[in-house]
């Protein structure tokens, strides 16, 4: 990436125009504009093209207390594609892909510690703001969990609040989101309609628009369809396939159709270590650990 | 957290726009400023009422103080005005016999609601009537039993009728807290037991009760905690004395009575009595919370 | 076609004998009929007051003692109405300084306080509720107002142009120490129930909004405010209902002002602090006037008293989700039981 004059961001230093003109900021290396930013609303802002990083984890270790639940995982994953995590329960799959976006740190008495790099970023830098990354690594939960209180409308417009995008840009960034999410032709009508009052597949994708709408650019599904009916999985599962072209995907699973239908990559997860990693093709059929042929033959798990 | 040295990223980097403006953190360190100092003041004033009970009031206490009565001679400066046995013997006389009154009864309600009531009509108009009896304000209690036992009955002030107006503003405190350590009490529990053969009353005397029983005792402590401390009931119904009496048919002092007709005195030695009856009434009070905390960390529903 | 019959053994040993069957029925009927009296025992109660009130209500009607503003004594003239705004000012008061203070307590523990801290924090707001009313009353009459004086004085005559605040004499007992001292006695109510709402807010919330870049401040703003409004609103109307009824603390530090002339630093009057005052020496028709005013008292009371369950029921039937601490008999919720109601 070529460096340009733009002031580098120091945790707690001030940016005086990131916030502005991040709009209008094109990323170093950037081959498209991002079009959801400058383009009114329009049917193919569904389909951003954007390139998406690559994020790294180098030596991630992850504690709730002093037991190690994370130990020692590298792992890449590659730009613009679905990387999916599988592995029996309680294997720390969950905990890793909360410290992506040093969400595990919240947990009272929990740390990590390695790297997390989003291209040559180390996001466990002391220097880099967490706040910042919890931003640009959007997170969709299992359960879907919209804001209770706030209108289909509200809750996706909640991130974008948050930094005083004034209202006249929030309808725009609103109805872009939905429609990436796939949701817009069918909320269109009820905006200001409770959130909690759409069905459990829609409030997922909800929630995916929720993310969306911060324009992140990395997005973890922590086991996001498991709650839900598999016609509403289907369509998440579809989502996915549009949303790679803008984010780099991050899934965890525990369902290994769903691994081998939506994810370029999978790695596989046991008792915090990672075992095996590839081509999702290739961890299926010719895993070469024997506990990953295992898992993925039912064996356990 | 891996510390890799605090240089700053030296390239642009894909986060830098989601950098949180000043802004935001002025807002969100104001707003984090204002609700520690919300706190801060919230303990201003027990900080400040305890240090002048100390202050002002063990000035007052004295070994006089505790074991004489007062002598109701605040005219002339100098004269002893007694100390608060008779007080401290009246209130703890009428909050005796008060809790014997809604303790029993308290619990009895809420057995009742718990075991036999539960969601019938019936039960929940019980359920609403004792939640309004909870908010009558304490004189109103005192003026019930004004009319029903001194201008019903022709008669005057005495000790238990004292203790009725405090049996009636510790009954819904009772009920509704044993209520809420009832429910807890495991179904299984009690279906186990019900398979057993046992009969109702004895699955509740011998399994219910006893779980229930630390946080049923907690419940009664603090109840008697807030009879205690309490005034307006009694104004119109114990009256005030200055003699102990184990005679709780007659007019009977207590504690909070005596601090109340103490503080509008003029005599300065008088007032210095309020204080000391008022550190001897918090102290009391805070005793017994101090027990129900302890017996609460012993209870078995956890 | 017939089941098969069951061998018919003694059935007679399978019944209880009367003898065993009545504790029973003695618990269970015993139990009824006391509930059934505490029914009763509220009827009465309220029919008795009535009863007794009635006589003031005949003389100035119940319209025209609620709301006529002349307590005269002497006179035998008794109008409520200053007694009942002074009721109302104190309680608005006491909501004002209160509420705020008390929603402050409980996010700072719920939300912001080193785990190590919240315990003792929490105490220490709940021994604010184990002080009895009368210590108020002496601490706030012989320190809090005398002290408050010169401070109250300059704001009169620096606000001298607002009317009600300023431009006035100020008594050392006067509306603004009686709001304040019952501001700090509704706190640990409020409180309490606001940090019962606020532990109830789903974690999912919290690290949705933590998720999307949210600073701690924010969080709060987007999770847990919102989901708590409904469950503090009805905590303040609880405390509301505690300050209405609130007599001696209030009866020691406001006065005795029935009229309507006066300021926020002048002495004034509240329902209960009259009956406390004048019910030893009154007869005849004053002291009916005073059971009237116990009745309005009484009454605003329970309305508020009821409205304010009304609102916690909605805010908890709401919410479907389990405590986050597990549901457990501690202390906090008996004490919250024990500390609600005047």
């Amino acid at each position: 990436m070529t460096p340009d004059a733009s002031p580098h961001i120091t945790a707690g230093a001030p940016a005086p125009s990131a916030e502005s003109s991040a709009e209008k900021m094109l990323q170093p290396g950037q081959p498209t504009a991002d079009p959801a930013t400058s383009a009114p609303a329009s049917s193919s802002a569904a389909n951003i093209v954007k390139r998406g990083p690559q994020v790294r984890l180098k030596q991630l270790r992850a504690f709730y207390g002093s037991a190690e639940q994370v130990k020692g995982i590298d792992l890449e994953f590659p730009a613009n594609q679905v990387t999916a995590i599988i592995g029996p329960s309680g294997c720390g799959k969950s905990t890793m892909v909360r410290c992506i976006n040093r969400m595990h740190e919240e947990i009272p008495g929990a740390r990590a510690e390695g790297k997390v790099l989003l291209d040559d970023l180390d996001l466990y830098n002391s220097s880099v703001d967490v706040i910042a990354v919890r931003r640009a690594i959007g997170m969709v939960f299992q359960k879907p969990n919209p804001f209770p209180t706030m209108s289909v409308f509200d809750n996706v417009a909640s991130g974008l609040r948050l930094t005083g995008v004034g209202r006249n840009e929030l309808r725009p960034k609103v109805e872009a989101a939905l429609r990436g999410a796939g949701l817009w032709e069918e909320v269109a009508d009820r905006l200001s309609e409770p959130g909690i009052g759409l069905s459990g597949g829609q409030q997922q994708r909800l929630c995916i628009a929720r993310s969306l709408a911060v324009d992140p650019e990395v997005l973890l599904m922590d086991e996001p369809c498991s709650a839900l009916d598999p016609i509403a999985t289907l369509k998440i599962e579809e989502l996915i396939a549009t949303l790679k072209q803008r984010v780099t995907i991050v899934i965890v699973t525990h369902n290994m159709q769903q691994a081998a239908r939506v994810a370029d990559r999978t790695a596989f997860m046991l008792s915090g270590e990672m075992v095996e990693v590839g081509p999702t093709k290739d961890i299926f059929t010719t895993p070469s650990d024997s506990r990953t042929e295992e898992y993925v033959t039912g064996k356990f798990g | 957290m891996s510390a890799q040295g605090a240089t700053p990223p030296a390239t642009p980097n894909r986060i830098e726009r989601f950098a949180v403006s000043p802004r935001r953190r002025r807002s969100d360190k104001l707003a984090r400023s204002l609700v520690l100092a919300g706190t801060v003041i919230a303990l201003i004033p027990l900080v400040l009422v305890i240090y002048y009970l100390l202050h002002e009031g063990l000035k007052a206490w004295s070994p006089h103080f505790f074991t004489t009565d007062p002598t109701g001679n605040t005219f002339f400066k100098n004269s002893d005005i007694g100390g608060i046995r008779s007080a401290m013997l009246g209130t703890i006389e009428m909050v005796a016999l008060a809790s014997a009154i809604a303790v029993p009864v308290g619990i009895g309600v809420a057995v009742w609601l718990v075991e036999y009531g539960k969601q019938h009509w019936f039960a929940q108009l019980v359920r609403f009537f004792v939640d309004v009896l909870t908010g009558v304000p304490s004189i109103v209690f005192g003026l019930f039993i004004y009319i029903v036992l001194i201008i019903g009955t022709g008669s005057t002030f005495a000790g238990y009728k004292g203790s009725l107006a405090l049996a009636l503003l510790m009954l819904p405190v009772v009920t509704r807290s044993a209520e809420v350590v009832l429910l807890l009490v495991p179904g299984a529990l009690r279906e186990s037991a019900l398979a057993l053969g046992a009969a109702r009353w004895k699955v509740i005397f011998r399994i219910v009760l006893p779980t229930a029983l630390s946080g049923m005792i907690t419940g009664v402590l603090l109840a008697i905690a807030r009879a205690a401390g309490e005034t307006a009931p009694l104004l119109f119904t114990a009256g005030a004395t200055n003699k102990t009496s184990s005679n709780l048919g007659e007019f009977m002092n207590s504690l909070p009575v005596q601090i109340y007709n103490d503080v509008i005195s003029p005599t300065q030695s008088v007032v210095n009595r309020a204080w000391g009856a008022a550190l001897t009434l918090v102290v009391l009070i805070l005793i017994l919370n101090l027990v129900a905390r302890l017996v609460s960390r012993r209870s078995r529903l956890a | 076609m017939e089941a098969a019959s069951i061998p018919s053994g003694d059935r007679s040993k399978l019944e209880r004998s009367p003898l065993a069957r009545f504790p029973d029925r003695a618990l269970r009927y015993g139990l009824t009929l006391l509930a059934a009296l505490i029914l009763a025992l509220i009827v009465y109660f309220f029919v008795r007051l009535v009863g007794e009130a009635r006589p003031a209500f005949a003389k100035e009607g119940v319209l025209g003692f609620t709301f006529t503003n002349d307590w005269d004594v002497s006179a035998e003239h008794f109008g409520a109405l200053p007694l009942v705004v002074g009721t109302l000012i104190t309680s608005a008061l006491a909501l004002l300084m209160g509420v705020p203070v008390a929603v402050a307590t409980a996010l700072y523990i719920t939300e912001l306080c080193p785990r190590r801290i919240k315990a003792p924090i929490t105490i220490l707001i709940e021994l604010l509720a184990a002080v009895p009313s009368v210590v108020y009353g002496l601490w706030g009459i012989f320190f809090l107002a005398p002290k408050l004086q010169p401070a109250e004085q300059w704001v009169a005559d620096k606000l001298s142009f607002i009317p009600f605040i300023g431009g006035g004499v100020v008594t050392i007992p006067n509306y603004f120490v009686a709001g304040l001292i019952l501001a700090i006695m509704i706190l640990p109510i409020v409180s309490a129930i606001s940090r019962e709402v606020m532990a109830t807010v789903p974690p999912d919330h919290k690290e949705a909004a933590l998720g999307l870049g949210a600073t701690r401040w924010e969080m709060i703003r987007t999770a847990v405010l919102p989901y708590c409004r409904t469950g503090i609103v009805g905590g303040s109307m609880l405390g509301l209902g505690r300050a209405i009824g609130e007599t001696i603390a209030v009866t020691l530090v406001i006065g005795d002002a029935p009229q309507l002339s006066g300021h926020l630093f002048s002495q004034g009057y509240t329902l209960a602090a009259v009956i406390a005052n004048e019910f030893g020496e009154a007869t005849g028709l004053h002291r009916s006037a005073l059971f009237a005013a116990a009745l309005v008292l009484f009454v605003l009371t329970l309305l508020v008293n009821a409205l304010a369950r009304l609102v916690v029921m909605r805010a908890n039937r709401s919410r479907t989700q389990p405590r986050q601490g597990g549901p457990k008999a501690g202390v906090a919720d008996v004490a919250e039981t024990a500390a609600m109601g005047a």
